[in-house]
């Protein structure tokens, strides 16, 4: 009965690997879900806004650290705050001066938001210089939670976890519950009519291009509890995460919650059994193959072209 | 004119741009530059061969690939296989605890040449996989890409993912990749030492030589009726459907011609960089290789080739010099490129040096008569004056 239990230990923090694999990459994808999926903008700075969220936690971490101390079992809460309003403040003045003008022209978008990436990424690090920096976890958010005396799972795993849930909640509300959010399934759908009848569609686009940065932001912050920091960390998982857009089938939500769940399914499984840069190879390559067969998607919505 | 060479060289005007790049390439690079400059200007002759690819494909076909470095990587790494299987001949390995096989194998524990590596001890197999193996990817990324409708979007990311993949498969498979660090330590061809500067001088000919076909070819693409259906095909690809057309096999013929192009660079590349590695094959390189066509020109064949150089050179030199502002320049130019200048250094040479052109031309031909005449004109009715006059 021994190795029955230890087993199952095994499979359980196996298990909770793939899902801790699986909330990364959907906290990255959210917020692409909203402008590449809705809006149809190939941001290639997406990871950036990650980034931007990252450091803001950093940044009030040490402030915290320095100047008041006894507010810092708290602080993260005010972190994943601030870091959306940052990334999405930045997200907004993006749109204002380039993603407006170039909806017309989507692979144009594509090559600018890379170039805006590079910037960003060099403007990181001339601020927080190349090395990777990493935010104090509060006490809360350290060592691991056991069940049983085999099961060890960490507590930040946990968190990202609950943040993940909440986030794509609090999303759906807004995208399939709320008068803006049908606002924005209808500009995406067909945007003269929405302006027929009364949608601002440039504001609408503003909004939602500001809230999908807006999450990439939250998404940093909950990965600092996970790793630190760099001024490329960003732009790694940048196709990686299209790749779970895409995948997943765009405009739908749906879709890109169970693509991010197989694709992180069978990656920490394959990782198992062989090295990690092959279990990399055949997970992207079997999402490319059945893309080639179903280009549009696992999930998609039908619309009239 | 022959109507076929006429073609060819695109009238009057493309003959005399292709004149003058020819002049730049061939004479005064050669006379201007030492043997290091010289042999960097090879280096960046070889990424305007997937410039060159990409404008057919990107700016005729309106299919951007954002995978070329996956086909330069690919013709690159066939060349650099076969070399380095004649730089490890068994005298010269003899240290290695299995002589014969190149290098890394050996301190990766692989002890016999794998069943992959077998054919490249031939050099005419070799020439042939430095073209066929690209074409081959690209022939079946666009058979299932292209026959299935996927729009342009959707292929710029699957082509990107592709390149990732490649780049970590490379990686990863240490052993019978060289891993990071690639092939290296390239030494001979066929026996010619293809370190020394006399080797590096008939290389850099051959692949300007090899470059001005491969311009000499897409042009007569351009020119030809499949070109027309190219540009019908990137701005109304429904209505050359409509009209009974295959629009898919277009797409796939030019996607395998960019793909040839840029394998035939990279090929090129090895020859004269001397080794080949992962570096130049991911999502990175690739999408510095479209900002190359793009500066240059996305429409303008030539223009990509001076993109290629000027993008190089400013690489080089502000690398070089200040590090730190190279990315700021490099992010900076894709923005401006793509929202001010959307055509290019070509779009700016029709749009205001052809201008300047004529304006000094007609002051030589035309009598002088004809100008006291104009000016007063173009202050009656100043609106369409005050265009040209900056």
């Amino acid at each position: 009965m021994e190795w029955l239990s230890e087993f199952g230990a095994i499979a359980a923090m196996q298990g909770f690997n793939g899902l801790s694999v699986f909330c990364v990459l959907l906290l990255m994808a959210l917020g692409l879900a909203i402008i590449f999926g809705q809006m149809g903008v190939i941001n290639m700075a997406h990871g950036e806004f990650l980034t931007i969220g990252a450091y803001t936690t950093f940044v009030v971490s040490s402030l915290t650290e320095q100047y008041a101390p006894a507010f810092g079992p708290y602080y993260f809460f005010f972190a994943i705050v601030l870091s959306f309003l940052i990334a999405g403040a930045i997200g907004w003045l993006v749109e204002w001066a380039m993603i407006s003008k170039l909806y017309q022209r989507p692979l144009d978008t594509l090559l600018a938001t890379w170039g805006l990436s590079l910037v960003m990424q060099q403007t990181f690090r001339s601020i927080f210089g190349a090395r990777e920096v990493s935010a104090t976890l509060p006490e809360w958010l350290m060592g691991s939670w056991n069940p049983t005396e085999t099961i060890d799972i960490p507590r930040n795993g946990l968190f990202v976890m609950g943040l993940t849930i909440l986030l794509t909640a609090i999303i759906f509300l807004m995208l399939y519950r709320s008068r803006w959010g049908l606002q924005v399934r209808a500009t995406m759908q067909n945007r003269v009519m929405s302006r027929a009848v009364g949608i601002n569609t440039k504001r609408v686009d503003r909004m939602t291009f500001a809230l999908g940065c807006g999450v990439a932001g939250v998404a940093g912050a909950a990965f600092t509890t996970i790793g630190s920091t760099g001024p490329t960390a960003g732009s790694l998982y940048i196709v990686d995460t299209f790749l779970v857009v895409v995948f997943g089938g765009a405009a739908s939500l749906f879709g890109t919650i169970a693509s991010a769940f197989s694709i992180a399914q069978a990656q920490s499984i394959m990782e198992f059994f062989m090295s990690g840069s092959m279990a990399k190879v055949l997970t992207l390559s079997a999402v490319i193959l059945i893309l080639m067969m179903r280009p549009q998607g696992l999930f998609s919505i039908k619309v009239r072209k | 004119m022959n109507p076929t060479l006429d073609k060819l060289l695109g009238g009057k005007q493309g003959a005399i741009g292709l004149a003058v790049l020819a002049a730049l390439i061939l004479v005064v690079f050669p006379l201007l530059l030492d043997a290091f400059r010289l042999n960097m200007v090879g280096k960046y002759l070889t990424y305007a061969f997937v410039a060159v690819g990409l404008v057919l494909c990107w700016g005729y076909g309106g299919i951007l690939s954002l995978g070329q470095g996956i086909f330069f990587g690919l013709g690159g790494y066939c060349m650099a296989m076969f070399l380095k299987l004649e730089a490890s001949d068994p005298e010269s390995t003899k240290i290695q605890s299995t002589p014969g096989i190149p290098d890394f194998m050996d301190w990766n524990q692989i002890t016999e040449l794998p069943m992959l590596w077998q054919p490249f001890h031939s050099f005419g197999f070799t020439l042939l996989a430095v073209i066929a193996v690209p074409v081959l990817l690209a022939l079946v990324i666009g058979l299932t890409m292209f026959k299935r409708r996927v729009g342009d979007v959707y292929f710029s990311i699957v082509t990107q993912a592709i390149a990732l993949i490649l780049t970590v498969l490379i990686i990863g498979q240490q052993g019978y990749t060289g891993g990071v660090n690639g092939i290296t330590d390239l030494k001979t061809l066929m026996g010619w030492d293809i370190r020394t500067d006399e080797a590096k001088l008939i290389l850099y000919f051959v692949s300007a030589f090899l470059l001005f076909g491969c311009i000499l070819l897409a042009r007569f693409i351009i020119a030809s009726k499949l070109g027309r259906l190219l540009l019908a095909m990137r701005d109304k690809e429904e209505r050359v459907r409509f009209s009974g057309y295959d629009v898919a096999s277009f797409k796939i013929f030019v996607f395998c011609v960019g793909a040839a192009f840029s394998a035939i660079g990279g090929a090129m590349f090895t020859l004269q960089v001397g080794f080949m590695s992962p570096s130049f094959v991911g999502i990175v390189p690739s999408i510095e290789m479209v900002i190359f066509a793009a500066v240059g020109g996305r429409l303008s064949l030539l223009g990509a080739v001076y993109g290629a150089l000027l993008v190089n050179f400013g690489k080089t030199y502000f690398s070089e010099s200040f590090p730190e502002l190279w990315l700021y320049l490099m992010g900076g130019l894709f923005i401006a490129v793509v929202m001010y200048f959307p055509n290019g250094l070509a779009g700016l040479w029709d749009s205001h040096g052809k201008r300047w052109l004529t304006r000094i031309k007609p002051k030589a031909n035309a009598p002088v008569k004809t100008e006291p005449v104009a000016k007063p004109v173009a202050k009656a009715a100043p609106t369409p004056e005050l265009e040209t006059t900056p």
